[in-house]
């Protein structure tokens, strides 16, 4: 079931909360709406939903070439799992993910016993075979989010939307549902739209990324493409670290500081440099723990602060502490001029005059 | 090693604690004196001495006085109001806590503040509120005598029945209706609206309907909140003085409620009399009490 979104816009009184967007989810794919708060990520999942309509007279929501724009949510087969859960606090484990079965106008609704082989089997599915008498309360957050899931399986959407759903869990259990939500959407091919403010959850899980800001989509892609080739400053600043400099001069044509982009993991430090793209720094601060060593670093011709971050082997190699002077080398750089948009790799050698130009200027 | 640990316990067995987190125990058992000793002289002591003075002349006297006719009506105009008045605040009550926690709408201030106005309106001034529009002299009077009335057949049938609203029952559940108006709902808006409304919109999604959601979601949800405003409104529906005096006329044996009753039997000097009737007030209050620390107590236990 593919979604396709076209020109939503929503406003709450003063508030521009989607700016004319549009949105193509393909059919089975698993999307990540992906923006800081306030950027309208979950605003378009509700719309998408239909718990949200968009502004009278705009927008259009189509699902696998349906109109869907003015069918209420309980109508349009999505099954929604909220960020905080939502589930009944007086209803066991099993009468909770049962409810929508049961809520069927009489007609449609299945037997008793099917219903009961119906949540049997969701209890399986997420692992929980034993804790149908639970009530929600009794459970870890890990539980209740699963049991949240099941709950919105078993009506067999044919669309699942999730509002940050592992936000409000600790970083162990987040990765692990993550890994498992993953695995679990592969198998039963939902066309799945899930919201989040973190960028690694979205680059590890989805399949396509739509990154949000300002009631608008700055850009859609695979992974890889919105970490490689970020389309606006927005994009590279907010997914993961990344240094920022005024470039010197303006080696483009056209007018505005020009901002050039590199990422920690981008920076190699060497005790000696004699080529000429060497910058000098003085090591702050050397972070050892974890999976890279993290290096804070100071440029000495203009006092900006240079974040490196580089393998254990190799910063042990180096052997840096606090106070020691070194060079930097940028192995690749993203220059955003105002307006434009330019891109080089340093040590590739095949950049352009223009960007030479950048390059001295770093 | 065995030297430290043995000293290590035998010190955990006077543990001094830091005097900033307790007080000295002179302030404590001054504290404790102090509040139960308020307790003892406001709420006590008067209960108390209801029930001394009903008993005054002992059980015989005191089961006569019950036993009288005007006493015993007065006693069912109470049940009768609390049973109107309670049923109506509490569909009126639920309906506006929904309205007001659930969704925004222009004018939900409003709403809000004509819902505490019973609160802050004095009981007199509400039961003068309806002798004005409901009296002989007010505007209903004038419906009744009006040459050319909207609607002659309900004016015809009013006259024909001769339906009363001020000194009559209706009057009395209307004014008992306006002062008992907030407490359902007071107890319920801060508890839906601490709820939120994702419980709703996934029964929703689910393919609920809006009353579904509302049987299976909402109701269950707030149920103990409701039974706890239920109470504290029945409570005030029974002793409502004010407003209700206002409107009933005193007839007896007709319009005296229980806390009107009372008072006139004080005023006639029949103390045994008033204070029997008191008795049985204090009592149905003493019954709401148990109520209530029942519902809390299994709320309590659902929730441990």
């Amino acid at each position: 079931m593919s979604i396709i979104a076209r020109n939503i816009t929503k406003t709450f009184g003063a508030y521009t909360a989607l700016n004319d967007v549009s949105l193509d989810v393909p059919e089975g794919k698993l999307v990540a709406l992906l923006g800081p708060s306030g950027s309208g990520k979950t605003t378009l999942l509700r719309i998408i939903a239909g718990l949200e309509f968009s502004n009278p007279g705009s927008g259009r929501i189509d699902f696998h070439g349906t109109d869907v724009t003015d069918i209420p949510a309980g109508k349009r087969g999505v099954g929604f799992v909220f960020q905080h859960y939502a589930l009944f606090r007086h209803m066991t484990v099993a009468e909770n993910i049962a409810f929508g079965l049961t809520v069927q106008p009489r007609r449609e609704r299945q037997s008793t016993e099917k219903i009961q082989a119906r949540v049997k089997e969701l209890l399986k599915l997420i692992q929980l075979d034993d804790l149908g008498a639970r009530y929600p309360a009794q459970l870890s957050g890990g539980q209740r989010q699963r049991v949240a899931l099941a709950r919105a399986l078993a009506v067999q959407p044919k669309v699942l939307l999730l509002d940050e759903p592992f936000g409000a869990l600790d970083a162990r259990v987040r990765k692990e549902l993550r890994r498992w939500l993953r695995h679990f959407q592969r198998e039963i091919g939902i066309t799945t739209v899930f919201v989040t403010h973190d960028q690694e959850e979205a680059l590890e899980l989805a399949d396509q990324v739509v990154v949000m800001n300002n009631a608008k989509i700055e850009q859609v892609g695979t992974p890889q493409e919105v970490y490689d080739q970020p389309a606006s400053p927005f994009v590279i600043e907010f997914l993961g670290n990344v240094n920022r400099f005024a470039a010197l001069g303006h080696p483009l044509p056209g007018a505005g500081p020009d901002v050039i982009y590199v990422r920690p993991h981008d920076v190699d430090i060497q005790r000696h440099y004699e080529g000429e793209h060497g910058v000098r720094v003085r090591v702050q601060h050397v972070f050892s723990a974890g999976n890279y060593g993290r290096v804070a670093l100071v440029r000495l011709d203009n006092g900006d602060t240079v974040d490196a971050e580089l393998s254990r082997v190799r910063l042990t190699e180096l052997g840096l502490a606090a106070g020691d002077e070194a060079f930097v080398v940028f192995r690749h750089i993203r220059l955003f001029p105002s307006g434009a948009f330019a891109e080089r790799d340093v040590a590739d050698g095949d950049s352009t005059p223009a960007l030479v130009d950048a390059g001295k200027g770093i | 090693m065995a030297s430290t640990v043995s000293s290590l316990s035998r010190s955990s067995g006077s543990v001094v604690r830091p005097l900033a987190t307790r007080d000295a125990t002179w302030v404590r058992y001054m504290l404790t004196a102090a509040a139960l000793g308020f307790l003892a002289l406001f709420l006590l002591l008067p209960l108390v001495a209801v029930f001394a003075e009903a008993l005054r002349r002992g059980l015989g006297a005191y089961f006569e006085a019950l036993k009288d006719p005007d006493g015993m009506h007065a006693l069912k105009l109470t049940l009768i109001t609390a049973a109107l008045a309670v049923p109506a605040n509490l569909v009126f009550g639920v309906a506006a806590a929904w309205c007001i926690a659930k969704f925004t709408f222009p004018g939900k201030s409003v709403l809000i503040t004509l819902i505490d106005l019973p609160f802050a309106v004095s009981p007199v001034i509400s039961g003068l509120i309806y002798v004005l529009i409901f009296g002989a002299q007010g505007w209903y009077g004038h419906y009744l005598n009006a040459e050319a009335p909207w609607f002659p057949a309900l004016q015809a049938w009013l006259i024909e029945q001769d339906f009363k609203i001020i000194f009559a029952v209706p009057g009395i559940v209307l004014a008992t209706v306006f002062v008992t108006f907030p407490f359902v709902a007071r107890e319920l808006i801060p508890l839906m609206q601490q709820q939120g409304n994702d419980e709703e919109y996934a029964a929703i999604t689910l393919g609920a309907n809006g009353w579904q959601t509302f049987w299976k979601v909402t109701l269950p949800n707030i149920k103990w909140g409701l039974f706890y405003g239920v109470i504290l409104c029945n409570a005030r529906a029974m002793g409502e003085f004010g407003a209700v005096s206002v409107v009933s006329g005193h007839i007896r044996g007709e319009t005296n409620t229980l806390p009107l009753h009372v008072e006139i039997l004080y005023n006639e000097y029949q103390f045994v009399g008033a204070f029997a009737a008191a008795s049985v007030l204090a009592l149905l209050a003493l019954v709401t009490l148990v109520l209530k620390s029942l519902v809390e107590w299994a709320h309590a236990r659902r929730h441990a």
